[in-house]
């Protein structure tokens, strides 16, 4: 390239970086320093050290949340993933097979559309969607079916033990739709040959399915899998917006993001929020080492 | 099952047997058919069924806006006994979710664009110009992926008002166009690399400037990446609400659409307004099918192009 090349660079480059130095980086960089203070907003922050971690360790809803996101993590990418998984193959290789041409179901087109459908929404107005629709009383779309047949109102949200896996189905009902296109993109790559093969050979759908399909579709799941990780390290909106007042009943649904945002907004306990970020930043971080580092193994060229 | 111990085999050296003992040696023609049938009607019997769980809770909520409170609470599966359109005019001007509706559009149109703006001049001088500090920026840029905002939250409120930007548009279409940035210029960088670079070559020859080659050549050839990434930005930020509720938590004219809808489900209950609160989930839902049905291919590859890569 000729003259003028670095006043062009800089001049390209200022206004990205310095927007996102300033609201970016420096916020994560002063994150780390204010946890270490017990800065409550208004006095000027005093160093505390790890005083705040070692209050973290004996902090009942601390724990709370991080046992949620251990059910969050395990639950959500299983659940999502193996119905998506099955939908995707169906819509994709569950037809017949004309001339080696895989075929899927009837009405593939259409399933694919409305299933994506509930990614376009915001999570906070699926919150919302679903707070009407597990109301306890017969307003509630389940509920008021269940009361005309004389069934007692399930209790979905106010339940201890149920409310949890409320936000957990909400959650799937969202994320599967995104799966099943993406793995269908993931199915759409793997060569026809394959299956004809397979199949001429006399191998069954269910054949297919385990001993073709999912291990050339082996990079698409790991990267699902750390998707729908991180979303189970979020999952704020739904928490803060569908469950029993931001969390409740009594901790039972909340997560990290609730409690940070709670100590912050609502107690001014700027410090101690800060250090359950860091605490949590560790955790995702922790969380996407792990699962590079486990479902590493060779991929399959074809 | 054990995906290891089966490595797939390649079209040219498939073995005789694929190892199911149970699958039917040879290709007579009657089992797979058979198997092919009760599958297919298996499969359709779980489509359609998630088809209705898909499709009913948000076909619900568009009737219940039409019924009034005691509708909903006696048959909360029937048709509303009349069309009550005032529902929606309650939602649009006393529960402001007109207002809440602006604010987004607002908000979206303008960090979207700013997004789009500096996210491609900063992916595009990291793809394409060799200069000292390059890998550096890049990797500022990138590691961002990688950070959750949660932990910034908090200096980021401070620095926000620091700057008397709380409780203003300006400063959440700054911070949204900043934890944009990541996103858009790892996406950005990788897509100007694959573009030719005779092209530009060609420009640079015949006196067009570094900028004007930026414009005028290289933004219409990138126009496919540019398209997905500001989908994939447009409904990101549509959808934000943590970031809203810090940022705008005591200027309830300015609040968007997610916060507003939110706040709305909390005082339905006070003011028992339930039909308006199904109208104001309407408002906020219905848009999104219309521009979901006219783009929706365009944003099935826009959302799912982050995961491909």
């Amino acid at each position: 390239m000729r003259h003028g090349k670095y006043p062009f660079v800089i001049g390209f480059l200022f206004a990205p970086v310095a927007l996102y130095v300033t609201f970016v980086i420096w916020p994560y960089a002063q994150a780390f320093q204010i946890s270490m203070t017990n800065w409550r907003g208004l006095s000027a922050p005093q160093w505390v050290g790890f005083d705040n971690y070692r209050r973290l360790l004996d902090d009942g809803a601390f724990w709370k949340a991080v046992q949620h996101h251990g059910v969050l993590l395990l639950a959500l990418p299983l659940i999502t993933i193996a119905i998506a998984l099955f939908f995707a193959f169906l819509l994709n290789v569950g037809g017949k097979s004309s001339g080696g041409q895989r075929q899927g179901v009837w009405g593939a087109k259409f399933y694919r559309v409305v299933f994506f459908f509930p990614q376009v929404l915001a999570v906070a107005i699926i919150a919302v969607l679903f707070q009407m629709v597990y109301r306890p009383n017969e307003s509630g779309l389940i509920n008021g079916v269940l009361m005309k047949f004389g069934i007692e109102p399930v209790l979905f949200l106010i339940k201890p033990n149920l409310a949890l896996w409320s936000i957990i189905a909400v959650l799937v009902w969202q994320a599967v739709g995104f799966y099943v296109v993406l793995f269908s993109a993931g199915m759409a790559s793997i060569p026809g040959e394959i299956y004809e093969a397979a199949e001429m050979d006399g191998a069954t759908k269910v054949t297919l399915f385990f001993r073709v399909t999912l291990p050339l579709l082996w990079d698409t799941l790991q990267v699902a899998w750390v998707y729908l990780g991180i979303a189970a390290f979020d999952a704020f909106a739904i928490v803060a917006v569908l469950s029993v007042d931001g969390g409740g009943p009594d901790g039972a649904t909340t997560v990290l993001a609730m409690e940070i945002y709670r100590n912050a907004f609502v107690y001014s306990k700027y410090g101690y929020a800060s250090a359950m970020g860091v605490a949590l930043f560790f955790l995702t971080l922790t969380f996407a080492a792990l699962t590079l580092r486990l479902t590493k193994r060779e991929s399959v060229e074809y | 099952m054990n995906p290891q111990s089966t490595l797939p085999p390649t079209p040219a050296a498939l073995p005789p047997k694929t190892g199911d003992p149970s699958a039917p040696t040879g290709s007579g023609p009657k089992g797979p058919r058979s198997e092919v049938r009760f599958f297919a009607s298996l499969g359709h019997v779980a489509l359609a069924v998630w088809a209705v769980i898909v499709i009913v809770p948000i076909l619900w909520t568009f009737l219940a806006a039409f019924k009034n409170t005691s509708e909903i609470f006696s048959s909360p599966w029937t048709l509303p006994a009349e069309l009550r359109w005032e529902n929606f005019g309650r939602a649009w001007t006393k529960a402001h979710v007109g207002r809440y509706f602006l604010n987004s559009v607002i908000v979206v149109s303008c960090s979207t664009f700013l997004t789009m703006l500096l996210g491609s001049m900063a992916a595009y001088v990291l793809a394409r110009y060799k200069f000292w500090g390059n890998r550096a920026v890049y990797f500022l840029f990138v590691s961002g992926l990688a950070f959750p905002v949660f932990l910034a939250l908090v200096p980021l409120f401070f620095v926000v008002k620091n700057l008397g930007l709380l409780d203003t548009h300006t400063g959440v279409v700054l911070v949204y166009t900043a934890y944009s940035l990541p996103f858009t210029v790892f996406f950005l960088a990788a897509f100007f690399k694959t573009l030719p670079s005779s092209v530009a070559e060609a420009g640079m020859i015949d006196g067009c400037g570094h900028s004007r080659l930026f414009f005028q050549v290289m933004m219409p050839m990138a126009k496919p990446g540019l398209i997905s990434v500001a989908i994939f930005n447009i409904i990101g930020q549509w959808a934000q609400y943590q970031l809203p509720l810090v940022l705008l938590s005591n200027a309830k004219d300015k609040w968007v659409l997610t916060q507003g809808i939110a706040d709305i489900s909390v005082n339905a209950g006070y003011e028992a307004d339930w039909s308006g609160l199904f109208a104001a989930l309407t408002i906020a839902i219905l848009p999104m099918i219309i521009v979901y049905a006219v783009f929706q291919r365009q944003i099935q590859a826009g959302l799912t192009s982050g995961a491909v890569k």
